[in-house]
Protein backbone atom coordinates (compact mmCIF):
# COMPACT_ATOMS: atom_id res chain seq x y z
CA UNK A 1 0.00 0.00 0.00
CA UNK A 2 1.31 3.44 -1.12
CA UNK A 3 1.23 5.71 2.28
CA UNK A 4 1.57 9.38 1.77
CA UNK A 5 2.82 9.66 5.45
CA UNK A 6 4.75 7.01 6.58
CA UNK A 7 4.16 5.27 9.69
CA UNK A 8 6.54 6.22 12.51
CA UNK A 9 6.35 3.93 15.10
CA UNK A 10 9.63 2.09 14.37
CA UNK A 11 11.87 5.20 14.73
CA UNK A 12 10.21 6.37 18.23
CA UNK A 13 12.82 5.38 20.95
CA UNK A 14 11.32 5.63 24.50
CA UNK A 15 12.73 6.47 28.05
CA UNK A 16 13.53 2.77 30.20
CA UNK A 17 10.45 1.35 31.93
CA UNK A 18 9.44 1.54 35.23
CA UNK A 19 6.43 -0.41 37.08
CA UNK A 20 3.63 0.92 39.17
CA UNK A 21 0.65 -0.62 40.49
CA UNK A 22 -3.16 0.34 39.34
CA UNK A 23 -5.58 -1.44 41.92
CA UNK A 24 -3.12 -3.66 42.95
CA UNK A 25 -2.30 -4.83 39.10
CA UNK A 26 1.31 -4.46 38.04
CA UNK A 27 1.26 -1.59 34.86
CA UNK A 28 4.43 -0.78 32.90
CA UNK A 29 5.41 2.57 31.99
CA UNK A 30 8.26 4.42 30.40
CA UNK A 31 9.97 6.86 32.85
CA UNK A 32 8.04 10.50 32.00
CA UNK A 33 4.52 9.64 30.69
CA UNK A 34 1.32 10.52 32.90
CA UNK A 35 0.08 7.85 34.66
CA UNK A 36 -2.86 8.12 31.78
CA UNK A 37 -0.78 7.27 29.13
CA UNK A 38 0.58 3.92 30.79
CA UNK A 39 -3.06 3.04 31.88
CA UNK A 40 -4.06 3.59 28.34
CA UNK A 41 -1.29 1.59 26.49
CA UNK A 42 -2.73 -1.25 28.78
CA UNK A 43 -5.40 -1.14 27.67
CA UNK A 44 -7.18 0.42 30.53
CA UNK A 45 -10.08 3.40 30.20
CA UNK A 46 -12.59 2.89 33.09
CA UNK A 47 -10.71 4.63 36.05
CA UNK A 48 -13.91 6.17 37.61
CA UNK A 49 -17.46 5.52 38.36
CA UNK A 50 -19.95 8.80 37.87
CA UNK A 51 -20.79 10.00 41.62
CA UNK A 52 -24.44 10.56 40.56
CA UNK A 53 -24.94 7.68 38.20
CA UNK A 54 -22.40 4.83 39.19
CA UNK A 55 -21.61 5.12 35.27
CA UNK A 56 -17.90 4.37 33.73
CA UNK A 57 -16.04 7.26 33.13
CA UNK A 58 -12.42 7.53 32.20
CA UNK A 59 -10.37 10.25 30.37
CA UNK A 60 -11.77 12.72 28.13
CA UNK A 61 -9.94 16.17 27.76
CA UNK A 62 -6.52 14.75 28.20
CA UNK A 63 -5.05 18.26 29.30
CA UNK A 64 -5.96 19.05 33.15
CA UNK A 65 -9.69 20.27 32.43
CA UNK A 66 -12.47 18.11 32.48
CA UNK A 67 -11.59 15.92 36.27
CA UNK A 68 -12.53 12.65 34.72
CA UNK A 69 -9.43 10.99 34.67
CA UNK A 70 -9.19 11.24 38.32
CA UNK A 71 -7.58 8.42 40.56
CA UNK A 72 -6.27 8.36 43.88
CA UNK A 73 -2.35 8.60 44.47
CA UNK A 74 -1.71 8.64 47.98
CA UNK A 75 -4.89 8.83 49.55
CA UNK A 76 -5.33 12.77 47.16
CA UNK A 77 -7.38 13.00 44.15
CA UNK A 78 -4.94 13.61 40.90
CA UNK A 79 -5.47 14.18 37.41
CA UNK A 80 -3.96 10.73 35.75
CA UNK A 81 -3.71 12.61 33.07
CA UNK A 82 -1.11 15.43 34.40
CA UNK A 83 0.42 13.27 37.23
CA UNK A 84 3.72 12.15 35.74
CA UNK A 85 3.91 7.88 36.40
CA UNK A 86 6.66 6.72 39.18
CA UNK A 87 8.67 3.17 40.51
CA UNK A 88 6.45 1.63 42.75
CA UNK A 89 3.80 4.23 42.91
CA UNK A 90 0.68 3.10 44.14
CA UNK A 91 -2.44 4.14 42.13
CA UNK A 92 -5.97 3.78 43.03
CA UNK A 93 -8.87 3.53 40.75
CA UNK A 94 -12.49 5.32 41.62
CA UNK A 95 -14.60 2.65 40.49
CA UNK A 96 -16.91 1.23 43.08
CA UNK B 1 6.12 40.88 50.14
CA UNK B 2 5.33 39.26 47.25
CA UNK B 3 7.81 39.23 43.81
CA UNK B 4 6.26 41.98 41.37
CA UNK B 5 6.96 42.10 37.96
CA UNK B 6 6.40 44.73 35.14
CA UNK B 7 4.42 41.92 32.86
CA UNK B 8 2.56 39.15 34.16
CA UNK B 9 1.50 36.35 31.22
CA UNK B 10 -0.96 33.70 31.39
CA UNK B 11 -0.41 31.27 29.19
CA UNK B 12 2.88 30.14 26.73
CA UNK B 13 1.50 28.86 23.76
CA UNK B 14 1.58 30.70 20.65
CA UNK B 15 0.23 34.12 21.54
CA UNK B 16 1.33 34.41 25.41
CA UNK B 17 5.38 33.12 24.30
CA UNK B 18 5.35 35.82 21.54
CA UNK B 19 3.95 38.50 24.03
CA UNK B 20 6.39 37.41 26.43
CA UNK B 21 9.51 37.28 24.25
CA UNK B 22 8.62 41.06 23.23
CA UNK B 23 7.35 42.28 26.36
CA UNK B 24 10.83 41.31 27.55
CA UNK B 25 12.65 42.63 24.57
CA UNK B 26 11.49 46.27 25.18
CA UNK B 27 13.34 45.87 28.47
CA UNK B 28 10.20 44.52 30.77
CA UNK B 29 10.21 42.77 33.76
CA UNK B 30 8.38 39.85 32.15
CA UNK B 31 7.08 36.96 33.52
CA UNK B 32 5.28 33.60 31.86
CA UNK B 33 2.45 31.41 33.81
CA UNK B 34 1.34 28.48 32.02
CA UNK B 35 -0.01 25.22 33.13
CA UNK B 36 2.31 23.03 31.25
CA UNK B 37 5.80 21.84 31.75
CA UNK B 38 7.02 23.31 28.50
CA UNK B 39 6.45 26.61 26.46
CA UNK B 40 3.68 25.80 23.26
CA UNK B 41 0.48 25.35 23.95
CA UNK B 42 -1.98 23.52 22.34
CA UNK B 43 -0.79 23.53 18.83
CA UNK B 44 2.96 23.54 19.76
CA UNK B 45 2.50 21.17 23.47
CA UNK B 46 6.13 19.48 23.79
CA UNK B 47 6.59 16.09 23.43
CA UNK B 48 7.23 14.23 27.45
CA UNK B 49 10.34 12.71 29.26
CA UNK B 50 9.50 9.49 28.34
CA UNK B 51 10.37 10.49 24.44
CA UNK B 52 14.00 10.12 24.11
CA UNK B 53 13.96 10.35 19.88
CA UNK B 54 11.59 10.76 17.54
CA UNK B 55 10.65 11.68 14.02
CA UNK B 56 10.17 15.66 13.43
CA UNK B 57 7.14 16.92 12.76
CA UNK B 58 5.81 20.25 11.98
CA UNK B 59 4.14 21.35 15.10
CA UNK B 60 7.52 20.40 16.71
CA UNK B 61 9.97 21.91 14.97
CA UNK B 62 7.63 25.66 15.88
CA UNK B 63 7.04 24.45 19.27
CA UNK B 64 10.98 24.50 19.31
CA UNK B 65 12.14 27.06 17.49
CA UNK B 66 9.53 28.81 20.18
CA UNK B 67 11.03 27.52 23.02
CA UNK B 68 14.59 28.08 21.70
CA UNK B 69 13.60 31.73 21.87
CA UNK B 70 12.13 31.84 25.25
CA UNK B 71 14.97 30.57 26.39
CA UNK B 72 17.23 32.90 24.64
CA UNK B 73 15.21 35.92 26.37
CA UNK B 74 15.38 37.84 29.39
CA UNK B 75 11.66 36.42 30.08
CA UNK B 76 10.86 34.25 33.40
CA UNK B 77 8.97 31.41 32.89
CA UNK B 78 6.78 29.47 35.26
CA UNK B 79 6.11 25.89 34.25
CA UNK B 80 3.54 23.90 35.90
CA UNK B 81 1.48 26.39 37.51
CA UNK B 82 -1.90 26.82 37.36
CA UNK B 83 -3.71 30.20 37.46
CA UNK B 84 -6.87 29.95 40.09
CA UNK B 85 -7.74 33.71 41.04
CA UNK B 86 -6.56 37.31 39.84
CA UNK B 87 -6.95 40.13 42.00
CA UNK B 88 -6.41 43.77 41.48
CA UNK B 89 -4.76 45.71 44.99
CA UNK B 90 -4.29 49.22 44.41
CA UNK B 91 -2.22 49.58 41.06
CA UNK B 92 -1.21 46.17 40.90
CA UNK B 93 -2.87 42.96 39.94
CA UNK B 94 -1.79 39.73 42.00
CA UNK B 95 -1.81 36.31 40.28
CA UNK B 96 -2.79 33.17 42.43
CA UNK B 97 -1.71 29.82 40.99
CA UNK B 98 -0.90 26.46 42.26
CA UNK B 99 2.38 24.82 41.66
CA UNK B 100 4.02 21.79 43.40
CA UNK B 101 0.19 21.31 45.26
CA UNK B 102 0.79 24.89 47.47
CA UNK B 103 -1.17 28.32 46.03
CA UNK B 104 1.38 30.72 45.51
CA UNK B 105 1.07 34.51 44.46
CA UNK B 106 3.36 37.54 41.89
CA UNK B 107 2.09 40.89 41.73
CA UNK B 108 2.21 42.19 38.05
CA UNK B 109 1.50 45.92 36.88
CA UNK B 110 0.79 44.70 33.50
CA UNK B 111 -1.20 41.63 32.33
CA UNK B 112 -1.81 39.96 29.16
CA UNK B 113 -4.37 37.03 29.05
CA UNK B 114 -3.16 34.83 26.49
CA UNK B 115 -5.37 31.52 27.86
CA UNK B 116 -6.19 30.14 24.43
CA UNK B 117 -9.14 27.91 23.49
CA UNK B 118 -11.11 25.31 24.69
CA UNK B 119 -13.04 22.52 22.42
CA UNK B 120 -16.48 22.35 22.09
CA UNK B 121 -18.10 18.66 22.49
CA UNK B 122 -21.41 18.50 21.54
CA UNK B 123 -23.24 15.78 24.17
CA UNK B 124 -23.49 12.52 22.02
CA UNK B 125 -25.62 9.76 23.15
CA UNK B 126 -22.75 7.85 25.21
CA UNK B 127 -20.07 10.57 25.22
CA UNK B 128 -19.11 9.40 28.86
CA UNK B 129 -18.11 5.86 27.85
CA UNK B 130 -14.71 5.74 28.78
CA UNK B 131 -12.50 5.40 25.48
CA UNK B 132 -14.37 8.16 23.97
CA UNK B 133 -12.20 11.55 24.16
CA UNK B 134 -12.06 15.20 22.97
CA UNK B 135 -10.20 15.39 19.14
CA UNK B 136 -8.16 18.00 21.15
CA UNK B 137 -7.26 15.84 23.72
CA UNK B 138 -6.33 13.25 21.34
CA UNK B 139 -3.83 15.69 20.26
CA UNK B 140 -2.40 16.11 23.42
CA UNK B 141 -1.66 12.39 24.25
CA UNK B 142 -0.09 11.98 20.66
CA UNK B 143 1.87 15.29 20.52
CA UNK B 144 3.22 14.90 24.50
CA UNK B 145 3.66 10.86 23.92
CA UNK B 146 3.02 10.02 21.04
CA UNK B 147 0.33 7.26 21.84
CA UNK B 148 -3.06 6.98 19.81
CA UNK B 149 -6.37 7.39 21.30
CA UNK B 150 -6.97 3.39 21.12
CA UNK B 151 -6.42 0.25 18.68
CA UNK B 152 -9.45 1.25 16.41
CA UNK B 153 -11.10 4.43 16.02
CA UNK B 154 -13.65 6.71 15.32
CA UNK B 155 -12.15 10.26 14.26
CA UNK B 156 -15.67 12.75 14.54
CA UNK B 157 -16.65 16.35 13.96
CA UNK B 158 -16.22 19.21 12.44
CA UNK B 159 -13.59 21.51 11.04
CA UNK B 160 -9.92 20.50 9.75
CA UNK B 161 -8.75 18.75 13.34
CA UNK B 162 -10.16 15.11 12.09
CA UNK B 163 -7.83 14.98 9.66
CA UNK B 164 -5.21 15.62 11.52
CA UNK B 165 -6.11 13.69 14.06
CA UNK B 166 -6.60 10.41 12.09
CA UNK B 167 -3.43 11.15 10.22
CA UNK B 168 -1.41 11.33 13.36
CA UNK B 169 -3.53 7.71 14.91
CA UNK B 170 -2.26 5.94 11.72
CA UNK B 171 1.38 7.54 11.90
CA UNK B 172 1.61 6.37 15.18
CA UNK B 173 0.60 2.87 14.29
CA UNK B 174 -3.45 2.97 15.11
CA UNK B 175 -6.31 1.99 13.07
CA UNK B 176 -8.75 4.43 12.00
CA UNK B 177 -12.34 2.91 11.75
CA UNK B 178 -13.87 5.74 9.80
CA UNK B 179 -13.88 9.77 9.61
CA UNK B 180 -16.87 11.06 10.45
CA UNK B 181 -17.55 14.93 9.93
CA UNK B 182 -20.66 16.89 9.61
CA UNK B 183 -18.89 18.88 7.00
CA UNK B 184 -19.40 18.45 3.40
CA UNK B 185 -17.14 18.61 0.52
CA UNK B 186 -18.70 21.87 -0.67
CA UNK B 187 -18.33 23.12 2.54
CA UNK B 188 -14.32 22.77 1.89
CA UNK B 189 -14.24 24.34 -1.39
CA UNK B 190 -15.85 27.15 -0.40
CA UNK B 191 -13.63 27.96 2.11
CA UNK B 192 -10.65 27.22 -0.04
CA UNK B 193 -10.60 30.96 -1.17
CA UNK B 194 -10.08 31.84 2.52
CA UNK B 195 -7.33 29.52 2.86
CA UNK B 196 -4.86 30.81 0.16
CA UNK B 197 -3.06 32.54 2.93
CA UNK B 198 -1.39 29.54 4.36
CA UNK B 199 -0.73 27.44 1.11
CA UNK B 200 1.78 24.84 3.35
CA UNK B 201 -1.07 23.82 5.78
CA UNK B 202 -3.68 23.58 2.65
CA UNK B 203 -1.06 21.20 1.07
CA UNK B 204 -0.82 19.00 4.42
CA UNK B 205 -4.51 18.99 4.75
CA UNK B 206 -4.26 17.51 0.92
CA UNK B 207 -1.74 15.10 2.01
CA UNK B 208 -3.81 13.84 4.91
CA UNK B 209 -7.19 13.35 2.93
CA UNK B 210 -5.14 11.88 0.21
CA UNK B 211 -3.33 9.41 1.94
CA UNK B 212 -6.29 8.17 4.01
CA UNK B 213 -8.09 7.61 1.03
CA UNK B 214 -5.20 5.65 -0.62
CA UNK B 215 -5.54 3.55 2.20
CA UNK B 216 -9.21 3.46 2.11
CA UNK B 217 -10.67 4.66 5.34
CA UNK B 218 -14.21 5.86 4.79
CA UNK B 219 -14.71 9.37 5.27
CA UNK B 220 -18.33 9.75 5.95
CA UNK B 221 -18.80 13.48 5.01
CA UNK B 222 -22.09 15.32 6.32
CA UNK B 223 -22.53 12.63 8.61
CA UNK B 224 -22.46 12.60 12.55
CA UNK B 225 -22.11 10.44 15.28
CA UNK B 226 -25.84 9.40 16.73
CA UNK B 227 -24.66 7.24 20.00
CA UNK B 228 -21.70 5.20 21.34
CA UNK B 229 -22.17 2.32 22.50
CA UNK B 230 -20.20 -0.52 24.84
CA UNK B 231 -20.47 -1.95 28.93
CA UNK B 232 -17.32 -0.42 30.15
CA UNK B 233 -15.77 0.63 27.25
CA UNK B 234 -16.65 1.84 23.61
CA UNK B 235 -17.52 -1.01 21.38
CA UNK B 236 -19.21 0.20 18.78
CA UNK B 237 -20.84 3.29 16.92
CA UNK B 238 -23.36 4.22 15.08
CA UNK B 239 -23.05 7.11 12.48
CA UNK B 240 -26.15 8.74 10.58
CA UNK B 241 -26.64 11.19 7.76
CA UNK B 242 -27.18 14.91 8.05
CA UNK B 243 -29.38 17.24 6.34
CA UNK B 244 -27.94 20.87 5.15
CA UNK B 245 -29.04 22.34 8.78
CA UNK B 246 -27.45 19.27 10.49
CA UNK B 247 -30.50 17.91 11.54
CA UNK B 248 -30.52 13.95 11.98
CA UNK B 249 -31.37 12.28 8.36
CA UNK B 250 -31.82 8.42 7.55
CA UNK B 251 -30.92 5.12 8.81
CA UNK B 252 -27.85 4.63 10.92
CA UNK B 253 -24.50 2.70 9.94
CA UNK B 254 -22.52 0.58 12.52
CA UNK B 255 -18.83 0.90 13.16
CA UNK B 256 -16.92 -1.35 15.02
CA UNK B 257 -14.16 0.59 17.64
CA UNK B 258 -12.60 0.24 20.72
CA UNK B 259 -12.36 4.52 21.04
CA UNK B 260 -14.14 7.70 19.46
CA UNK B 261 -12.36 10.95 19.11
CA UNK B 262 -15.08 13.62 19.39
CA UNK B 263 -14.82 17.86 18.92
CA UNK B 264 -17.19 20.41 17.27
CA UNK B 265 -14.83 23.66 17.21
CA UNK B 266 -13.18 25.67 19.49
CA UNK B 267 -13.93 28.35 21.96
CA UNK B 268 -12.32 31.09 23.65
CA UNK B 269 -11.72 30.56 26.90
CA UNK B 270 -13.01 34.06 28.71
CA UNK B 271 -13.37 33.23 32.22
CA UNK B 272 -10.22 34.95 33.21
CA UNK B 273 -11.52 37.86 31.02
CA UNK B 274 -14.73 38.18 32.55
CA UNK B 275 -14.12 37.17 35.97
CA UNK B 276 -11.54 40.96 35.27
CA UNK B 277 -14.53 42.67 34.19
CA UNK B 278 -14.24 42.51 30.58
CA UNK B 279 -17.47 42.69 28.52
CA UNK B 280 -18.28 39.39 25.97
CA UNK B 281 -20.00 39.40 22.86
CA UNK B 282 -20.89 37.32 20.68
CA UNK B 283 -19.63 36.49 17.01
CA UNK B 284 -20.34 33.14 15.94
CA UNK B 285 -17.32 33.40 13.43
CA UNK B 286 -15.07 33.68 16.11
CA UNK B 287 -16.90 30.51 18.41
CA UNK B 288 -19.39 32.23 20.48
CA UNK B 289 -19.01 34.30 23.08
CA UNK B 290 -15.88 36.69 22.74
CA UNK B 291 -14.08 39.00 25.14
CA UNK B 292 -14.26 42.67 24.14
CA UNK B 293 -10.62 43.86 22.73
CA UNK B 294 -8.09 45.44 20.41
CA UNK B 295 -6.38 44.17 17.38
CA UNK B 296 -3.74 45.61 19.35
CA UNK B 297 -4.30 43.65 22.79
CA UNK B 298 -5.82 46.67 24.48
CA UNK B 299 -8.98 46.51 26.51
CA UNK B 300 -11.20 49.05 28.25
CA UNK B 301 -9.53 48.05 31.68
CA UNK B 302 -6.29 50.15 32.23
CA UNK B 303 -3.26 47.39 32.76
CA UNK B 304 -4.58 44.32 30.99
CA UNK B 305 -4.61 42.82 27.51
CA UNK B 306 -5.98 39.95 25.59
CA UNK B 307 -4.91 37.90 22.55
CA UNK B 308 -4.79 34.99 21.01
CA UNK B 309 -7.41 32.90 20.58
CA UNK B 310 -8.72 33.33 24.18
CA UNK B 311 -9.85 36.68 22.17
CA UNK B 312 -11.85 34.48 19.92
CA UNK B 313 -10.77 31.58 17.68
CA UNK B 314 -8.39 32.97 14.41
CA UNK B 315 -5.85 30.10 14.97
CA UNK B 316 -2.09 29.55 15.38
CA UNK B 317 -0.68 32.25 12.90
CA UNK B 318 -2.79 35.02 13.80
CA UNK B 319 -2.34 34.57 17.87
CA UNK B 320 1.62 34.85 17.16
CA UNK B 321 1.27 38.13 15.60
CA UNK B 322 -1.45 39.27 18.12
CA UNK B 323 0.47 37.77 21.15
CA UNK B 324 3.26 40.91 19.78
CA UNK B 325 0.93 43.31 18.92
CA UNK B 326 -0.74 42.92 22.93
CA UNK B 327 3.07 42.60 24.02
CA UNK B 328 4.12 45.73 22.20
CA UNK B 329 1.09 47.47 23.91
CA UNK B 330 1.81 46.27 27.03
CA UNK B 331 5.28 47.41 27.05
CA UNK B 332 4.02 50.55 25.90
CA UNK B 333 2.24 51.05 29.18
CA UNK B 334 5.34 50.58 30.89
CA UNK B 335 7.79 52.39 29.15
CA UNK B 336 6.04 54.76 27.33
CA UNK B 337 8.85 55.42 25.07
CA UNK B 338 8.08 52.45 23.17
CA UNK B 339 6.83 52.68 19.71
CA UNK B 340 3.44 50.16 19.93
CA UNK B 341 2.61 50.94 16.04
CA UNK B 342 3.34 48.86 14.07
CA UNK B 343 1.15 48.30 10.62
CA UNK B 344 3.27 45.81 8.94
CA UNK B 345 2.28 43.31 12.26
CA UNK B 346 -1.40 44.78 11.83
CA UNK B 347 -1.49 43.99 8.24
CA UNK B 348 -0.40 40.23 8.72
CA UNK B 349 -2.33 39.90 11.87
CA UNK B 350 -5.72 40.80 9.75
CA UNK B 351 -4.40 38.30 6.90
CA UNK B 352 -3.83 35.38 9.00
CA UNK B 353 -7.19 35.83 10.74
CA UNK B 354 -8.77 35.69 7.73
CA UNK B 355 -7.59 32.15 7.36
CA UNK B 356 -8.26 30.97 10.66
CA UNK B 357 -11.65 32.02 11.06
CA UNK B 358 -12.22 30.01 7.75
CA UNK B 359 -11.02 27.33 9.99
CA UNK B 360 -13.28 28.47 12.75
CA UNK B 361 -16.51 29.05 10.46
CA UNK B 362 -16.39 25.01 8.84
CA UNK B 363 -16.04 24.31 12.75
CA UNK B 364 -19.40 25.78 13.92
CA UNK B 365 -22.41 23.53 14.48
CA UNK B 366 -25.42 24.39 12.43
CA UNK B 367 -28.74 24.96 14.59
CA UNK B 368 -30.13 21.31 13.40
CA UNK B 369 -27.29 19.45 14.94
CA UNK B 370 -28.62 19.52 18.31
CA UNK B 371 -31.04 17.39 17.59
CA UNK B 372 -28.86 14.74 17.81
CA UNK B 373 -28.76 15.78 21.84
CA UNK B 374 -31.97 13.30 22.85
CA UNK B 375 -33.58 13.52 26.18
CA UNK B 376 -31.76 10.81 27.90
CA UNK B 377 -28.32 12.05 26.60
CA UNK B 378 -25.91 13.33 29.44
CA UNK B 379 -25.05 17.07 29.29
CA UNK B 380 -23.70 17.59 32.21
CA UNK B 381 -20.85 14.88 32.63
CA UNK B 382 -19.49 15.68 36.31
CA UNK B 383 -23.54 15.55 38.14
CA UNK B 384 -24.42 13.22 35.12
CA UNK B 385 -27.31 15.33 34.30
CA UNK B 386 -29.30 14.79 30.90
CA UNK B 387 -30.73 17.27 28.60
CA UNK B 388 -34.63 16.53 30.16
CA UNK B 389 -33.04 17.34 33.51
CA UNK B 390 -32.17 20.47 31.95
CA UNK B 391 -35.39 20.99 29.72
CA UNK B 392 -37.68 20.76 33.32
CA UNK B 393 -35.50 23.48 34.78
CA UNK B 394 -35.84 25.78 31.75
CA UNK B 395 -39.34 24.78 32.61
CA UNK B 396 -39.59 25.69 35.74
CA UNK B 397 -38.72 29.29 34.43
CA UNK B 398 -35.07 28.91 34.14
CA UNK B 399 -34.12 31.17 31.12
CA UNK B 400 -30.86 32.11 31.79
CA UNK B 401 -27.41 29.97 32.09
CA UNK B 402 -26.83 31.76 35.44
CA UNK B 403 -30.54 30.09 36.66
CA UNK B 404 -29.92 26.65 35.00
CA UNK B 405 -26.62 26.59 37.30
CA UNK B 406 -28.41 27.48 40.64
CA UNK B 407 -31.38 25.55 40.18
CA UNK B 408 -29.97 22.35 38.88
CA UNK B 409 -26.31 22.41 39.66
CA UNK B 410 -25.50 21.79 35.95
CA UNK B 411 -21.90 23.69 35.91
CA UNK B 412 -21.35 23.32 39.59
CA UNK B 413 -19.10 20.55 39.38
CA UNK B 414 -15.21 19.56 39.02
CA UNK B 415 -14.94 21.18 35.56
CA UNK B 416 -16.28 24.28 36.82
CA UNK B 417 -18.94 24.06 33.42
CA UNK B 418 -16.48 23.92 30.86
CA UNK B 419 -17.96 21.45 29.18
CA UNK B 420 -22.06 22.01 29.67
CA UNK B 421 -22.61 25.48 29.37
CA UNK B 422 -22.33 26.44 25.64
CA UNK B 423 -24.54 22.93 25.45
CA UNK B 424 -26.98 24.61 28.38
CA UNK B 425 -26.83 28.20 26.70
CA UNK B 426 -27.77 26.15 23.13
CA UNK B 427 -30.77 24.21 24.65
CA UNK B 428 -32.10 27.49 26.38
CA UNK B 429 -32.21 29.44 23.27
CA UNK B 430 -33.84 26.47 21.45
CA UNK B 431 -36.94 25.99 23.94
CA UNK B 432 -37.63 29.91 24.46
CA UNK B 433 -37.39 30.70 20.84
CA UNK B 434 -34.23 32.94 21.11
CA UNK B 435 -31.12 33.26 19.16
CA UNK B 436 -28.12 32.28 20.96
CA UNK B 437 -26.31 35.45 21.19
CA UNK B 438 -29.69 36.13 23.68
CA UNK B 439 -28.19 33.57 26.09
CA UNK B 440 -25.19 34.81 27.67
CA UNK B 441 -22.62 32.46 29.69
CA UNK B 442 -22.63 32.20 33.44
CA UNK B 443 -21.03 34.63 35.46
CA UNK B 444 -17.18 32.99 36.03
CA UNK B 445 -16.25 32.51 39.60
CA UNK B 446 -12.96 31.75 41.42
CA UNK B 447 -11.37 29.46 41.13
CA UNK B 448 -10.41 29.23 37.58
CA UNK B 449 -9.03 25.87 37.78
CA UNK B 450 -9.78 23.26 40.46
CA UNK B 451 -8.04 24.03 43.78
CA UNK B 452 -7.51 21.50 46.61
CA UNK B 453 -8.38 22.41 50.08
CA UNK B 454 -4.79 21.35 51.14
CA UNK B 455 -3.19 23.72 48.60
CA UNK B 456 -4.51 26.36 49.94
CA UNK B 457 -4.29 25.33 53.34
CA UNK B 458 -0.73 23.57 53.22
CA UNK B 459 0.82 21.38 55.77
CA UNK B 460 -0.16 21.45 59.57
CA UNK B 461 -0.63 19.58 62.89
CA UNK B 462 -3.98 19.52 64.16
CA UNK B 463 -2.29 20.00 67.36
CA UNK B 464 -1.00 23.09 66.18
CA UNK B 465 -4.55 24.87 65.09
CA UNK B 466 -4.97 27.23 68.04
CA UNK B 467 -8.81 26.64 69.06
CA UNK B 468 -10.57 29.44 71.43
CA UNK B 469 -11.89 28.08 74.06
CA UNK B 470 -16.03 27.86 73.84
CA UNK B 471 -18.04 30.70 74.78
CA UNK B 472 -19.55 30.31 78.37
CA UNK B 473 -22.95 29.06 78.34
Amino acid sequence: MIRLIPDSVSQIERAEEICFKFDGQPIKAHKGETILVALMKNGINHLRDAPMDGKPRGAFCCMGLCQECVVKVDGKLVESCETIATDGLIVQSLRH
Amino acid sequence: MIETCDVAIIGAGPAGANAGIMAASQGCHTIIIDEQAMPGGQIWRAKSEAIKSAPMTPEIIDGDKLRVSIAESNLTHIANARVWQIERELDEWVLHFIINGRSEKIGAKVLILATGAREYVQPTPGWTLPGVIGLAGATALMKRDLLTPGKRTVVSGTGPLVFFVASEIRRLGGEVAAIVTPNSRADWLRALPSMSYRIDLLRRGFVWVADLLLAGIPIFWRHAIKQIDGETKVQSVKVTKLGNDWSPKGPAHLLEADSVCLGHGLQAASEASQLLGIDVKYQLELGGWVPEVQEDGITKINGLFICGDGAGIRGAAAAEIQGKLAGLSAAKSIRPEVNSSNLALLNSYRRASRFGMAMTGLSIPRKGFQKLITQETIVCRCESLLRCDIENEIETGAATTNAVKSGSRAGMGPCGGKYCQSTIAKIIADRENQSEEKIAPPTPRPPLRPVSASALSGEFEYTDLQIPKPAPL
